[in-house]
């Protein structure tokens, strides 16, 4: 791979990163409710890392950074939803979430 | 108390989240040698006797041509889920409009209804807020629906992702069932097996 | 690649202080965790791009130990949260 091409992939890599985390900030200001600000927040989470990630890993290619990295993405992909979910649920239970906002919604009727 | 060929088949069910611990110690060191490999597995060891959890029935079957479609599948809908979040954060146009939609799965197992929860909760888009582990029942909250349709196409997109799990990891007993009910099923008789697997499950005393 | 730089630090920035703000602002406890959640993610992402750019692996352990353990703070918050905390 020529030293160019590579230079150029690299930086739309951290673009993307860095405009992920950027939207997810602006989404954690205008989204309206807990639950909106939530689905905000997984975007650096996942998309931003493993876009500087790869990046990191091109530009060091070895066995030792690639399975790192590969780590680090799955780590990641196994405890954010965790919490995600943990803040979703802590938020539906104190009453946190905007009602008027919610087109359906299935968990208020459950059976029981 | 259990027979010796069900206590053999408990700890065969353990050997690839043994391996897996194994491998994942070697990956923190970033080394392969023999030494990692055996302080690998006595702290393999060690972790799985000292933290003991319940056993998950992974079903033991692996089937890499619909993992590969899986993985690449749920790759592809992490970019797309953040690229249309990131749009919608910054487009000057919003108005909020959510749903909390149930989707039933036609799932038995605990893994995989784990695993579909932790898929679509990855991708920007979904959130799960509950589990209904009994009923097999995610509920998910979902940004930026406004028309009942769209709920509807989200929800074939949930199970169409249960079902490229199912393809991929599932037990062989789920596979069949896949086979069996298509489409989403609300038909008299699933809803029948649907409670008496709830009562068995609550038998079992499984935590509700 | 300079500019790239520049211009990243400045996305990177913004984003930090937007989530500060959520931080110091935010009406609810979950808001103030969430917040702080972007604002790891937006650590992570500036330490790997900074690794990009001048050609080292040494913080990645560190991203390792985020990517771990920074799911901690929110998740306890989340987890005991009592359910009278409702302003």
């Amino acid at each position: 791979m020529s030293d160019e091409l590579r230079d150029v992939i690299s930086a739309v890599l951290v673009l993307a990163g860095a405009v992920m985390c950027l939207a997810a900030g602006v989404g954690l200001i205008r989204f309206p409710d807990v639950l909106s600000r939530l689905h905000a927040a997984t975007k650096p989470q996942i998309l931003g890392l493993m876009a500087i990630t790869a990046d990191v890993a091109l530009n060091n290619f070895t066995v030792g950074t690639v399975t790192l990295v590969i780590a680090i993405v799955v780590f990641q992909a196994l405890t954010a939803p965790v919490v995600a979910h943990l803040v979703a649920r802590s938020s539906y239970d104190t009453h946190h979430v905007r009602i008027d906002v919610l087109i359906l919604d299935e968990l208020g009727t459950r059976p029981d | 108390m259990t027979t010796r060929k069900e206590r053999l088949k408990a700890t065969l069910n353990q050997v690839p989240l043994f391996l897996g611990l194994i491998l994942l110690w070697m990956l923190l060191w970033g080394s392969y040698s023999g030494l990692t490999v055996l302080t690998g597995a006595l702290l393999a060891v060690i972790v799985s006797v000292g933290f003991y959890l319940p056993a998950v029935e992974l079903g033991l079957r692996v089937n890499l041509w619909y993992s590969f479609v899986y993985f690449s599948r749920l790759l592809f809908d992490i970019v797309l889920g953040s690229v249309q979040v990131a749009v919608l954060a910054l487009s000057p146009r919003y108005t909020p409009s959510n749903a909390i939609v149930a989707v039933h799965l036609r799932t038995r197992s605990d893994f995989v209804l784990t695993l579909t929860g932790v898929s679509t909760s990855i991708v920007p888009g979904a959130i799960v807020v509950d589990v209904d582990r009994v009923r097999s029942t995610l509920y998910l909250h979902v940004l930026n629906v406004h028309r009942p349709e769209q709920v509807e196409k989200f929800r074939k997109g949930v199970l169409a992702e249960e079902r490229r799990i199912v393809m991929a990891l599932g037990s062989r007993a789920d596979v069949e069932r896949l086979r069996r009910v298509s489409g989403e099923d609300r038909s008299e008789k699933d809803q029948h097996a649907r409670t008496q697997h709830a009562r068995e499950k609550r038998k079992r005393g499984g935590i509700t | 690649m300079h500019i790239v730089a520049i211009i990243a630090g400045i996305l990177f920035g913004a984003a930090a202080l937007i989530s500060l703000y959520r931080i110091v602002r935010g009406p609810t406890v979950l808001d103030r965790v969430i917040a702080s959640d972007v604002l790891v993610a937006t650590v992570i992402c500036a330490l790997g791009a900074e690794m990009a750019f001048n050609r080292h692996t040494d913080t990645l352990a560190v991203l390792l130990a985020l990517a771990l353990f920074a799911v901690l703070g929110s998740l306890s918050v989340a987890r005991f949260l009592p359910v009278r905390d409702t302003e």
